[in-house]
This record gives structure tokens, C-alpha cells and sequence, in this order.
């Protein structure tokens, strides 16, 4: 077996349960309903047994973790470990009293959605009336001291106002940003034609991004991640497979990510019968892709597979079929025209489709 | 960017210096990142309360130490506020 790290990140998906309706949910299309989901108890042993094997940050997520009702016991839990928490929450059932009740019980951090700066286009994106109820959130996490982090999801409907957005963001008094592009997986990849940007969108709005992090400096850090799909290079899925991150699913499936309930050849530990220790360690699920001993050409002799790893299994698998392929973002991957194909088609549907293809029409 | 003597750093609001029992180290920990410190880092970081300057912290830390530990102290400090941690 090869040596590995400790892991560094906790991600509890408390439930799937959400108001929001998001189409680049990252949740597998699978919704698992309540009856499923794992009890205080379990996730309380799961947190102890995490911070055992070395965990530092704990992710309190769904989902809409401020459906759990036991969120504040659970927070109170995991502070009296030393983790740092933070609660990824749309701002949802993020009331007074909640909000009070996880201050006290020491959650340090809170990081709330935000899906456009336009509230027409945000709600339409959320697929319900939201953006008021955000706003009181956003107002008790300032009133009430918590660190505060806004994440935004950008795509094709929002990424012409990232330049509104991030100003929406700094009078929202964030201490962070997240501008994500979209990752297709789960409900995103199964929407991923009415999501995908263009090139120009996505040069500009890396152009307006960086001119907004020199403007808010010191005030608001802001990370830019870009689209994958728009990079010649994949991604270091997580830092690697089984590298630093373990998620924890509602029903008590650990996954090495949050991508890898649609692999369906691994075999998913539950922490309902095996502790967290063991799964790191010892679960064939952590360790399939962990390492380089599993990787094909062109990965195999590349200098970056200790730098990149690959790129994706999810994205392997979604897009040419087997999870052991070269993530096809890489420009050395034989399957990257599918990619292509994906981002061409969409700028063309779009905006030029007739005039720059008109053999595909 | 190197911070001026004179500078008086705080820690990012967002951050805090703990210890893990684990890797029996300290470790400074802040939204989706950690740094692992050695006994030096956290020897520095410890004096970092928004009060101090720069220089004051190098003074205390080169008394400790019986050497003059300002470059090292000044380097430090800087590179943590390059990353934005340090403020």
C-alpha cells in the first residue's frame, strides 16, 4: 500500500434536502429523501472519529444543512473538537434564533449562496422566492460576528455581471468570495448545455475578477477558480484521491469526493458500520484512485501526474466512459475533442451557431 | 512585498492558531486551508495581536532567542501577508 497523507477536510452533506432548486446542483441526480439520512449520534462519531484521524476543517453542508433541526448540537459537537466549522448554507431557515443558537454553540464560520446580483435572474435560478430571505441572513451573520464567506456559482445566465456580483458582495460586508464556475456533475453535467459560458464570457469576467481582487484588497479576498473545460490542463481533483478530503453522504456513505457516487464500481463504505480510521485507511473505495498505480497513458509517464493526478475520475468516467482514463480536460487526453465539442456547441447555440458551424446545423 | 518595521500585523479575522493533537503541531487555521507551523512560526504568530509592531516582535522574539532573528521575523510575517493572512 502506498504511504499516505492524513486527511485535512470533513465534508458532512448533512441531507439533500433543499428549497433551493439550483440546475448546478452538484448533488447526484439520486436525491436521497429524509428517511435516509443518517442520526445525530452517527454524524456526533463521525466528527469525533474524523478529528481522531487528523481532520482540521469541518464542512457542514447539504443540501440545505439548516433543515437538520440537530444542526446546533452537531456544531456545538464539532467545535468542542477544535474543528474549524464552517456552514454552507443558502440562508435558508437561517432565522434569529438559529443563527443566535450556532453562535453560541461556537461555529466560527458561515458561508452563504448567492446566485446573481440581479434578483430577477437569481431567483429564476434558484427556482424559488429567495433573494429577501438571503438578505436577513447575510444581515444576522454580520450582526452576529461570524466569519463570513459568500459563494457564487457562475455559468452562462450570471457570468456577465461577476463585476456586480462582486461589488454585491463587498456592501454584503463578506470577508470572502468564492466565484466558482460551474462543474458538471450531477444535475450541472445533466444541464450542462444551458449552463455553459462562452470563451469571451470567460476571459472577461476572469479580466473583471482580478481587477475587483486589486480593488478589495485587504477588505475581501476573492478566488477565481476557472472553468476546467476553458483550461488545457485538469484540475487536482481534491489535491488528489484520497489525498486530504472525505465526504460524508446524508445516509452515511463516505466518498473520497463528492463526485463519486456516480462511479458505480466503487464499492462506497458506510460509516454506519465502519469507522472513519478504517475507511481512510483500509476501504477499497479510498483507495482505488489514490496513488498512480491505477493511471494508463498518457497519465502514466507524464511529469504531472504527481501534480495533477490525472485530473478527475467523476469526469473521466461521465464523459469516455471509464473512471481510469485521463481526465479529458488534458490536452494530452485522446478524448479532450469532447470537451471541445461541448464548450464549441454551446457558444454556437447561443450566439453564431449558424454562421460558425453550418455543417452541424 | 516586504512589511515595513514599523508595520503592526494582526491575524486575518478569519484565522486562528490552534494546536492539533494529531500531527502534534501547532496550526494555524482559517476558511478552506490550514498551515502547519513549526515551534518558530508559532513563537511569532503568538506575538502577532494587532498591538505590536513588526520591529517589537522581532526585539522580543531576538531577546529569546540571544540572536537577532529581525530578517527572519520580517520575512515570515511577510509571506503570511502575501497569502492574506496576516493583515
Amino acid at each position: 500500500m502506498t504511504t499516505h497523507e492524513r486527511p485535512t477536510t470533513l465534508l458532512a452533506e448533512l441531507t439533500h434536502r433543499c428549497p433551493l432548486h439550483c440546475p448546478y446542483c452538484s448533488n447526484p441526480l439520486d436525491l436521497l429523501r429524509a428517511e435516509s439520512e443518517i442520526g445525530t449520534e452517527d454524524w456526533k462519531r463521525v466528527f469525533t472519529q474524523a478529528r481522531e484521524l487528523g481532520v482540521l476543517q469541518l464542512g457542514l453542508s447539504g443540501g440545505e444543512p439548516m433543515v437538520r433541526k440537530d444542526l446546533e448540537e452537531l456544531a456545538a459537537h464539532a467545535r468542542g473538537l477544535g474543528l474549524y466549522t464552517t456552514l454552507v448554507t443558502s440562508g435558508l431557515g437561517l432565522t434569529r434564533k438559529r443563527a443566535e443558537a450556532l453562535r453560541a454553540a461556537g461555529l466560527e464560520h458561515v458561508q452563504i449562496s448567492v446566485q446573481d446580483a440581479d434578483p430577477v435572474v437569481a431567483e429564476r435560478i434558484a427556482g424559488v422566492s429567495s433573494v429577501k430571505q438571503k438578505q436577513a441572513a447575510v444581515a444576522l451573520v454580520k450582526e452576529l460576528g461570524f466569519a463570513f464567506s459568500i459563494n457564487v456559482v457562475l455559468h452562462r445566465a450570471n457570468l456577465d455581471r461577476i463585476g456586480e456580483i462582486i461589488d454585491l458582495a463587498a456592501d454584503y460586508g463578506a470577508d470572502r468570495l468564492e466565484l466558482a464556475n460551474t462543474q458538471y456533475y450531477g444535475w450541472g453535467l445533466k444541464n450542462r448545455a444551458s449552463l455553459m459560458p462562452t470563451r469571451t464570457q470567460v476571459l472577461e469576467a476572469k479580466e473583471i475578477a482580478q481587477e475587483r481582487m486589486q480593488r478589495y484588497k485587504g477588505r475581501m479576498q476573492i478566488t477565481f477558480v476557472l472553468p476546467d473545460y476553458f483550461e488545457e490542463l485538469p484540475k487536482a481533483c481534491y489535491g488528489g484521491w484520497g489525498r486530504y478530503y472525505i465526504v460524508v453522504a446524508p445516509d452515511g456513505r463516505a466518498l473520497p469526493c463528492h463526485g463519486a457516487y456516480a462511479i458505480p464500481s466503487l464499492e462506497l463504505p458506510n460509516v454506519r458500520e465502519q469507522s472513519i480510521g478504517w475507511i481512510w485507511h483500509e476501504s477499497p473505495a479510498f483507495q482505488a484512485f489514490r496513488g498512480d498505480a491505477w493511471m494508463r497513458e498518457p497519465c502514466r509517464s507524464c511529469p504531472r501526474k504527481a501534480v495533477d493526478f490525472g485530473g478527475c475520475r467523476c469526469q473521466a468516467l461521465a464523459l469516455t466512459g471509464d473512471a481510469t482514463n485521463t481526465d479529458p480536460v488534458c490536452a494530452l487526453s485522446p478524448h479532450r475533442h469532447l470537451i471541445d465539442r461541448a464548450v464549441r456547441e454551446q457558444a454556437d447555440e447561443y450566439v453564431y451557431r449558424d454562421y460558425a458551424e453550418p455543417q452541424r446545423a | 512585498m516586504t512589511l515595513a518595521l514599523d508595520a503592526v500585523p494582526r491575524l486575518w479575522r478569519l484565522a486562528r492558531l490552534d494546536y492539533n493533537p494529531v500531527r502534534e503541531r501547532p496550526v494555524l487555521l482559517y476558511p478552506e486551508g490550514a498551515v502547519l507551523l513549526n515551534d518558530t512560526g508559532k513563537a511569532i504568530l503568538e506575538l502577532v495581536d494587532g498591538r505590536r509592531t513588526v520591529a517589537e516582535i522581532a526585539a522580543t522574539l531576538s531577546e529569546r532567542y540571544q540572536t537577532d532573528v529581525t530578517a527572519d521575523v520580517t520575512e515570515y510575517l511577510s509571506r503570511l501577508a502575501e497569502r492574506e493572512l496576516i493583515q
